[in-house]
């Protein structure tokens, strides 16, 4: 249900995408318009996260306050904590608004850090269209350098 | 005896008791965030406001009392209007900091008049803002909606743009003075209020969606081409007000594309798809340097894989990371 349709057929392997998105829907808004295959974090922390078994870049809103805190939201920080999962975890990226000054998108700064992994953009609110083919050149890009497309055991071009 | 079947007695709002988690999260963000203009030294920008020439003292003057304009109008009508729609009482609660909040903005201007002009030029600029057709015409269409008995959402469409983009032609200047290292705590104090705004209009515009989706299709329609319309409208008297402002510093084309680029972020508070293409839209490197300073470069993915950036140590609540 939270799985976003991707487009009929990719021209090369992506990481998995896994991102979290308040009922505000900015983020999954920017996620939908990606057209790529994607798993969404429960907003409740009641509902158990989405199972996730190949290399994935993490697409994560800022809520930080005016002093940095609360900047990821606790369900995304409870996904980390799992070693496996973090494991997998290939880049990162922030979304947020610029009208938050030095703490803009702060939450890819954060999980970037905290796992060791590259930030690699940054956008605001649902994202404008450079954004969506910037972000998507970058992830193609990427998906070539990590060798995705040898893996064989995830579906790569197509997804049904 | 019928007067007192007529009053309603509110009930007594429970936070314990939540119907929409994004209240308390968007009350704890403003609470947190609460900020007087006196947190900021002014009266260090006294030597570079010396600097400015006559006519960009003027500009900057009116710049600012446009700014306390429509900071008085979310003050004392927006806001308020805004109330006896809220759907829950901690929205309700929500729009009294938000209504408060707009005060000290328009009392901040004040603040920076009275660290850096003189009481003439003050008195001069706010008879200006009183006569000037383009600010009256803005301030007009946003009251109109405003008005008691309208639509409630069509309300939290005018406000939504009021605090997303209506400002953005006068939060421009300060940001250009900063970028060129003028009146730099004033620019401090001016990005305060730009953080305000921006969760006053995520939160109005959380709450239009909220609104919206419980509508029937032809109902939404209406008003997504009502926004539209309205954005169109407003539109035209902000260019009209920014070529008058900007005309004579030679920033007319600049001012432009910054308000293009916030009336997209205001469409997407509402819900809506961006309006603008990125052509024009694109803001200037040091417009965005000045208003997320460290952040200009956002794009990391660009060439090889050694030039991703690891992120910069931020304030993180260490316990709840467990490895």
């Amino acid at each position: 249900m939270s799985d976003v349709c991707p487009e009929a057929s990719l021209p090369t392997c992506f990481p998995d995408i896994v991102y979290y998105s308040s009922t505000s829907e900015n983020t999954l808004r920017f996620v939908e318009r990606l057209g790529l295959p994607a798993k969404r974090i429960p907003i409740s922390p009641k509902v158990t996260g989405p199972v996730i078994d190949r290399p994935f870049v993490l697409i994560c809103p800022t809520y930080a306050d005016g002093e940095g805190r609360g900047a990821v939201p606790k369900q995304v920080i409870r996904l980390l904590n799992d070693p496996d999962t973090r494991a997998l975890l290939r880049g990162v990226i922030g979304s947020g608004n610029r009208n938050f000054g030095t703490l803009f998108a702060s939450a890819g700064d954060v999980i970037a850090r905290k796992c060791n992994v590259p930030l690699l953009y940054k956008f605001e609110l649902a994202g404008f269209d450079n954004d969506i083919a910037r972000v998507r050149a970058g992830l193609e890009q990427m998906g070539r350098n990590l060798g995705l497309a040898q893996m064989g055991d995830a579906p790569c071009s197509t997804m049904a | 005896m019928k007067d007192m079947t007529d009053i309603r007695i509110p009930r007594a709002i429970n936070w314990n008791r939540l119907e929409d988690d994004k209240d308390l999260e968007v009350w704890n963000r403003l609470t947190v965030n609460f900020w007087l203009p006196e947190k900021v030294p002014l009266s260090n920008d006294i030597p570079s406001w010396a600097t400015l020439k006559d006519f960009e003292k003027t500009l900057t003057i009116r710049v600012f009392t446009g700014l306390t304009l429509l900071d008085t109008i979310q003050n004392t009508v927006g806001a308020p209007s805004l109330m006896p729609d809220a759907v829950t009482p901690h929205e309700e609660a929500v729009l009294t900091n938000v209504a408060f909040m707009e005060a000290v903005h328009a009392r901040s201007y004040s603040s920076i008049f009275s660290t850096l002009c003189s009481t003439k030029e003050v008195d001069e600029a706010f008879r200006w803002s009183e006569e000037n057709p383009h600010l009256q015409a803005k301030a007009r269409a946003i009251l109109e909606t405003y008005a008691p008995g309208n639509d409630p959402l069509k309300r939290k469409i005018a406000s939504v743009f009021l605090e997303s983009f209506l400002f953005y032609s006068g939060f421009y200047l300060p940001m250009y003075w900063s970028s060129r290292a003028k009146l730099t705590n004033t620019a401090d104090l001016i990005r305060l209020i730009i953080r305000d705004e921006a969760v006053h209009g995520y939160y109005i515009g959380y709450k239009f969606q909220r609104g919206m989706e419980k509508l029937p299709e032809a109902e939404q329609q209406a008003l997504k081409d009502y926004a539209y319309s309205l954005l169109f409208e407003l539109y035209e008297i902000e260019n009209q007000y920014t070529e008058e402002l900007y005309d004579e510093i030679g920033l007319t084309e600049d001012v432009k594309t910054f308000l293009h680029y916030n009336a997209n972020k205001a469409l997407q508070n509402l819900g809506f798809e961006a309006l603008f293409p990125p052509e024009v839209s694109e803001v200037n490197a040091a417009i965005l340097a000045a208003l997320s300073p460290d952040s200009e470069n956002h794009d990391f993915f660009s060439g090889s894989g050694s030039s991703y950036v690891i992120g910069k140590a931020v304030a993180t609540e260490d316990e709840d990371w467990d490895f």
